[in-house]
């Protein structure tokens, strides 16, 4: 029977990176003095599966490599090896050995062998073992006194009276015998005892079995393997015949088969390529998520044939049933869009889980000694927006470990505690998620980013800068280049990147930070893609989509506030501040129902740390809005970060705030230069 | 059909041996350790049981042990999956009542044959 066994593949590759995980975790929370016992069988159990699983689907460079990995780990949860720290992290190293040899595998690209080969020969040193080249298992029969084939053998069986206890019975032996031989049988009865002492559950029999074949003795052997300690057997060949001859010379072709094979491996080239991780693209749901939508789709069911009916059978005087079923079909939509969006939320300890590994390695190499916390691990966010937030988190964790910790003399000379501590903390707040990495470090120093700053031109000498407008700066791109941690996997990660890769996910990156404490970074992030909260606005005939977490408030201008500064640029006057006024009529060049600024509506907007207020003719309604790209179906636009079509039919422009923040502050430096010109003129 | 209890904590080795089974016939229940496989047991009567020795909570040998205990399982056929380098697990197994084993990795038409070797 042929099984095609790549459909158990996926299943496989999914589980083994899963266990690596779990190895991963707990080597290293070790304590390789005194091991926990649950631990180290976690670690072996983890292995184990790996090896059973590669050896049964055929990937057998990982079982032999894992077979050492195991046959460590077995040692050492049997008690006979002390592991050391510098073993410990051997095993972590074949943990990477093997992710990489498994992703080799499942993506169908060559593995590193050469790299395997070493860290093979490693865990063999650990185990006391020479290092080897790997060996074909060449057949041990040759030093055995091979009983060649003859025409039959003579076995004596006879069974100890346990023998079903075991679930074994004589007569399947007797069966398979029969599969490859003629059987004759002598049964001994010798020691049945009287009935009224017999034993159902015992075997009183014995026999004498005359087999006709020419298999060889092992073969036979084999059939009674499992019941060895529990029989007494004795095979004597019948009939013999020489052909001693013919065994030899096939024992030296096996051989010689065997040696060409090992050539052959050590002669392949290893091809250097590193496997493109794929992200996988299912997810696992429970069980529960998936009945509670179908009975929401049920009940929407059966509101749609209530709404139906209404119609076959149209009479005015039922409308508030019309209502009724519209109202409930709201609820069921909304109940059904809640539910479905819930099913792409993952909780963020799938990314925060690489963490503790990375603090412990990058540590390891800056030589500092630092914790890691990790808290609101179960906090949960849409699956596509965790995987792309892993590469910025990343980023910022490593950024605080290089330049914000500082080095354990400088800590305890500033009077802090040796080891530095980061706290990853994830949070749900007001329909978004927050991560906060925090760390109790130097902290930035704002005149080395300031003078950087004027250095490469990005703020102007003199310039006043709130300090939360300073720290801001480490953001921006130009600044960033000399800070950058060499390898990054290469993918050129600037904090300028980490910052446009939060706002292209709709989120928003701020740093506060203390000189001397630490710094608090903290991501802002949608709990959704797809769908945004917006405030519908209205500027002339023309409605746009405002996000609603980027408003601060809404309010109608007092003429007296308003003031006008250099060139065309107007400021309103609120509380404290002076938030630069911005005509959305003459930024998209559109009609408005006025231009004096009384008779609108200032709709205050933040980005990142910069406000501004959007000059409106009206407010419209609060409403989910589903984001539909503008690049993807026309292109992309300065000051729109997407499109979404209204109940009405119409199409609304989604206003990208950080964008008009920028288009606004061109457009004034603009005027400026133009007013300075003219003046000198 | 002959019915199969199959306990092993690796979903794709429980997927393959199911589907191996099942493809020739066989019924097959499946539990992912020693206490799944005791409550299964428990309401069931398969006519063999084909376990994995190390899994979390209770292994392969303690499953054996307890199963030999319910009246119901007294001579049921059980089989261990080892693997070649466990030399004495096979002995510890056969002490806690298995009838055989399986060596891993094993292919599916060995895991036929051995079936077919404890079930009628």
């Amino acid at each position: 029977m042929s099984i095609d066994m790549t459909q158990f593949h996926g299943v496989f590759f999914e589980e083994s990176f899963e266990g690596l995980e779990i190895m991963e975790t707990e080597l290293l929370e070790l304590d390789f003095n005194d091991p926990g016992e649950e631990e180290i069988n976690k670690i072996f159990r983890a292995a184990h599966s790996i090896k059973g699983g590669s050896g049964s689907f055929g990937f057998n460079e990982i079982t032999d490599f894992t077979h050492v990995l195991e046959t460590l780990l077995d040692e050492v949860r049997a008690g006979k090896h002390q592991l050391t720290k510098e073993e410990v992290n051997l095993l972590l190293t074949s943990v990477d050995c093997l992710r990489d040899m498994l992703s080799a595998a499942r993506d169908k690209t060559e593995m590193d062998e050469e790299h395997i080969q070493s860290v093979q020969n490693e865990l063999e040193k650990a185990l006391g073992n020479k290092p080897f080249a790997k060996e074909e298992n060449i057949d041990s029969n040759d030093s055995e006194d091979e009983k060649s084939s003859g025409s039959g053998w003579q076995i004596k069986f006879i069974p100890h009276h346990s023998i079903f206890q075991t679930g074994n019975d004589p007569l399947r032996m007797f069966r398979e015998l029969e599969e490859f031989a003629e059987i004759t049988t002598e049964i001994n009865i010798d020691k049945l005892p009287p009935f009224n002492e017999y034993d159902l559950e015992e075997c009183y029999l014995s026999w004498d079995l005359t087999l006709t074949t020419d298999v060889d003795e092992d073969h036979v052997r084999e059939v009674f393997e499992w019941v060895e300690d529990e029989c007494d057997l004795t095979i004597a060949q019948i009939e013999s015949e020489q052909t001693n001859e013919t065994k030899e010379s096939e024992l030296i072709k096996e051989t010689e088969a065997a040696t060409e094979r090992r050539e052959s491996r050590d002669r392949r080239k290893t091809d250097r390529r590193s496997g493109a991780s794929t992200e996988s693209s299912s997810i696992r749901v429970n069980t529960d998520k998936i009945d509670a939508l179908i009975n929401m789709v049920g009940e929407l069911v059966i509101t749609q044939s209530m709404l139906g009916q209404f119609g076959e059978e149209f009479d005015i005087n039922n409308i508030d049933k019309l209502n009724e079923g519209l109202k409930q079909l709201e609820r069921n939509t909304r109940e059904l869009q809640e539910n479905v969006m819930q099913i792409r939320m993952l909780p963020i300890s799938f990314s925060f889980n690489r963490f503790p590994r990375l603090v412990h390695d990058l540590s390891s190499k800056l030589n500092k000694k630092i914790e890691l916390k990790l808290s609101g691990e179960s906090t949960e966010l849409d699956k596509t927006v965790m995987e792309k937030i892993g590469d910025p988190l990343v980023h910022l964790v490593r950024n605080s470990l290089d330049h914000g910790i500082e080095m354990p003399a400088d800590r305890i000379a500033a009077g802090k505690p040796e080891t530095g501590t980061i706290h990853l903390n994830a949070y749900h707040e007001g329909g978004n998620i927050v991560i906060d990495i925090e760390d109790d470090g130097a902290g930035l120093n704002k005149e080395r980013i300031l003078s950087k700053a004027i250095e490469r031109g990005i703020v102007k000498e003199g310039e006043t800068l709130s300090d939360q407008q300073i720290n801001a700066l480490i953001f921006h791109a130009g600044f960033s280049t000399a800070e950058v941690v060499s390898n990054v996997s290469g993918r050129g990660v600037g904090m300028d990147v980490v910052k446009r890769n939060i706002h292209d996910l709709g989120g928003a990156v701020e740093v506060k930070s203390e000189e001397g404490k630490g710094s608090v970074f903290t991501i802002r992030l949608p709990l959704t893609l797809a769908i945004l909260d917006g405030q519908l606005i209205r500027v002339g005939s023309q409605t746009y989509i405002v996000p609603l977490i980027s408003i601060i408030e809404s309010l109608q201008m007092k003429s007296e506030s308003t003031k006008s500064i250099a060139g065309d640029a107007e400021v309103y006057s609120l509380r404290e501040d002076y938030i630069p006024i911005l005509r959305l009529h003459s930024v998209f060049n559109i009609n408005c129902d006025s231009t004096k600024l009384d008779d609108g509506l200032l709709v205050v907007v933040e980005a990142e740390g910069q406000k501004v207020g959007l000059f409106v003719d009206d407010l419209l309604a609060q409403q989910q809005v589903v984001i539909k790209s503008l690049e993807t179906n026309y292109k992309k636009v300065e000051g729109v970060s997407g499109a979404t079509i209204l109940g009405d039919g119409t199409v609304a422009m989604i206003l990208d705030v950080t964008s008009l923040i920028s288009l606004y502050r061109e457009e004034a430096e603009f005027n400026k230069s133009s007013f300075i010109n003219t003046e000198a003129a | 059909m002959a019915t199969i209890l199959a306990v092993d904590d690796s979903a794709s080795m429980r997927q393959m041996v199911s589907f191996t089974l099942k493809g020739a016939g066989y019924d097959v229940i499946e539990a992912v350790d020693g206490v799944d496989a005791l409550n299964k047991a428990k309401g069931s009567s398969p006519d063999a049981v084909l376990t994995d020795v190390n899994m979390p909570n209770m292994d392969g040998i303690t499953l054996i042990t307890e199963l030999r205990k319910l009246p119901n399982y007294k001579h049921t056929p059980m089989l261990m999956l080892t693997t070649e380098s466990s030399g004495d697990m096979k002995g510890k197994g056969k002490s806690a009542g298995a009838t055989g084993w399986l060596v891993k990795p094993f292919n599916p038409d060995k895991l036929l044959a051995t079936i077919k070797k404890v079930v009628a």
